[in-house]
């Protein structure tokens, strides 16, 4: 019994070290009930995996959470093994497009240069090869030409992209996306998909909460089915199958596949 | 314009300007969180923070007074807190109902203690005492390179600039982090930004520019200027850094132009008496707000 459980946790340790982002027990509560309960997930290397639930299942939840941005109840989180604290120069995010104010007085430009806060520190200047790299990160979203625009200025596809091109200026190796792709244009969708897949190729990993079902299969590699707790996780073609969507989903299903707007969240 | 006007003007100028800028400084950053109520509440608990260390001290000392501020503004925030939380109430309100109900409580402290022998009074409390900040020792121009002169200087004008330095060093500092935090806080604590204790310290540096303010100038200047030049500054820019620079040009004119229009524009338009200068100062800063409201280049929101 002893050895079995000593055996165990050794394999896990491994597949921790493995995986560039590896969450055990993470559990959040807002208020009396849990938002996500006991949720264990190994993001596999150079793959892109969706988090994909219905609406108020908890997917920004667990990864505000794996990413401490909110502080979780229970639950550890670590970066090929290690703690997410020693970790974070790694690990690239883009929260939710909704949750930032718009009107803030700063350029396209200066939005992208955020991204690069752990190389620059509290004082560091700002030299050409930083300006170089945040050009550099616009054009490989498209939006090269609205460098010196305010961000206001720009539609919802338009400030998507620029979050990306922050995210990319912080040359991490995971790059964690909050819904991506909620509220943005067709060509848009094609061009941070484009992105994601070149980073995917170039050996990086991606994580994205998802909310499109149709689009799963073409898009992703892996997928985590949530409610609340997890319901499945693993390559699409074993996870993504009907039994599980239907276990995640129960009555909300059809209305999730026929609008998938309505389950974003 | 001479011995005159260094003696009994340049002083109360001055400080004017420096009480200006160190509210406008962090006022920017309050504006932009939406939590410019917390400048108001602040200058607000000040006063029974003060008026308790008086009867506790019977002194009117920097030490006390300040000491006395800074506790009631612990306290503010934790009634504030408590409110919100037990009663389920948004913030503001429960700010609104704590300062308004701390600072009714130190005006009836103030009038129930025998404080008729100093200067702490209701009036003092709103709009301070700008005027009566003079520079006896002053004989002229030459008295700002006499060690013996500068010596008699007002002693709120050194506090004032040493409150200035403090709250322009910590942002200096800590720029990108609270421009990062602001704009977007999720991204920041990804990023390891720890908000709530930048966020604490953000609030900690306006109540020391309330409170080390709030004797010279009572408090209307102190709410004045920690919203209008930082709120007209943004209608003239889209960029952070412009915003910030334009705040401090606003409050610096708000402050001359009103000390002035003060002390002159009755005598201009034909009356016989000066009008308060911490009321002419703040009226000034609306009137810049409202100019900037009506002709800034970048007031229109796309939200």
């Amino acid at each position: 019994m002893n050895i079995s459980l000593v055996t165990s946790q050794d394999t896990d340790l491994a597949t921790r070290a493995a995986s560039p982002l590896a969450v055990r027990g993470m559990t959040v509560s807002y208020g009396q009930t849990p938002a996500i309960f006991s949720v264990d997930m190994t993001v596999r290397a150079g793959a892109m995996t969706a988090i994909v639930g219905p609406n108020g299942a908890g997917k920004s939840t667990l990864l505000k959470a794996a990413l401490g941005v909110i502080a979780p109840l229970a639950g550890s989180v670590t970066v090929f093994g290690e703690p997410m604290a020693d970790m974070r120069d790694r690990i690239a995010y883009v929260p939710q497009r909704a949750s930032v104010d718009w009107d803030f007085p700063v350029r396209v430009i200066d939005v992208v240069m955020m991204g690069m806060y752990r190389k620059l520190g509290l004082l560091g200047r700002i030299r050409g090869q930083h300006k170089a790299l945040a050009q550099e990160c616009l054009d490989r979203v498209g939006m090269a030409d609205f460098a010196h625009r305010q961000i206001g200025q720009l539609s919802g596809g338009q400030q998507q992209r620029v979050f990306l091109a922050r995210a990319l200026a912080q040359e991490a190796d995971i790059y964690v996306l909050d819904e991506p792709f909620a509220g943005v244009d067709a060509a848009t969708e094609k061009a941070i998909i484009a992105v994601l897949q070149g980073l995917r190729d170039a050996g990086k990993t991606v994580l994205a909460v998802h909310h499109d079902l149709a689009t799963v299969p073409d898009y992703f590699d892996d997928v985590l089915l949530l409610n609340t707790q997890v319901v499945a996780a693993g390559p699409v073609a074993e996870a993504f199958i009907e039994d599980n969507l239907q276990a995640a989903y129960g009555g909300r299903l059809t209305t999730a596949r026929a609008d998938p707007e309505s389950v974003a969240g | 314009m001479g011995a005159e006007f260094v003696a009994l003007s340049l002083p109360p100028i001055l400080i004017g300007v420096l009480v200006a800028v160190a509210c406008a400084l962090p006022g920017n950053f309050l504006l932009l969180r939406r939590q410019a109520l917390i400048g108001d509440a602040i200058s607000h608990v000040v006063l029974p923070g003060i008026v308790v260390a008086f009867l506790v001290t019977g002194l009117i000392a920097t030490g006390p007074m300040l000491l006395g501020a800074a506790a009631a503004a612990v306290i503010a925030v934790i009634a504030i807190e408590a409110v919100r939380r037990l009663g389920r109430i948004e913030a503001g309100a429960a700010m609104g109902v704590i300062f308004t109900a701390m600072f009714a409580g130190g005006v009836l402290l103030l009038e129930q203690s025998d404080t008729s022998s100093v200067h702490l009074d209701v009036e003092h409390a709103l709009y301070g005492n700008l005027e009566s900040l003079i520079w006896l020792d002053a004989t002229g121009w030459a008295s700002l390179l006499d060690p013996a002169a500068l010596a008699g200087l007002p002693v709120e004008l050194p506090r004032m600039v040493l409150a200035l330095v403090v709250i322009a060093l910590f942002l200096w500092l800590f720029w990108r982090p609270l421009a990062l935090s602001t704009f977007d806080e999720g991204f920041s604590r990804g990023l390891g930004i720890r908000t709530a204790p930048l966020g604490l310290a953000l609030v900690i540096m306006s109540a020391i520019a309330a409170v080390a303010a709030f004797d010279a100038v009572g408090s209307i200047i102190v709410i004045a200027m920690f919203i209008c030049p930082p709120a007209a500054a943004r209608m003239m820019t889209n960029r952070l850094g412009h915003q910030v620079a334009w705040s401090v040009l606003f409050a610096a004119l708000a402050a001359v132009l009103g000390y002035v229009l003060a002390g002159y524009g009755p005598l201009w338009i034909g009356a016989n008496a000066s009008v308060s200068a911490a009321g002419m100062i703040a009226t000034v800063s609306g009137i810049i707000l409202g100019v900037a409201a009506v002709a800034g280049p970048h007031r229109t929101r796309n939200s």
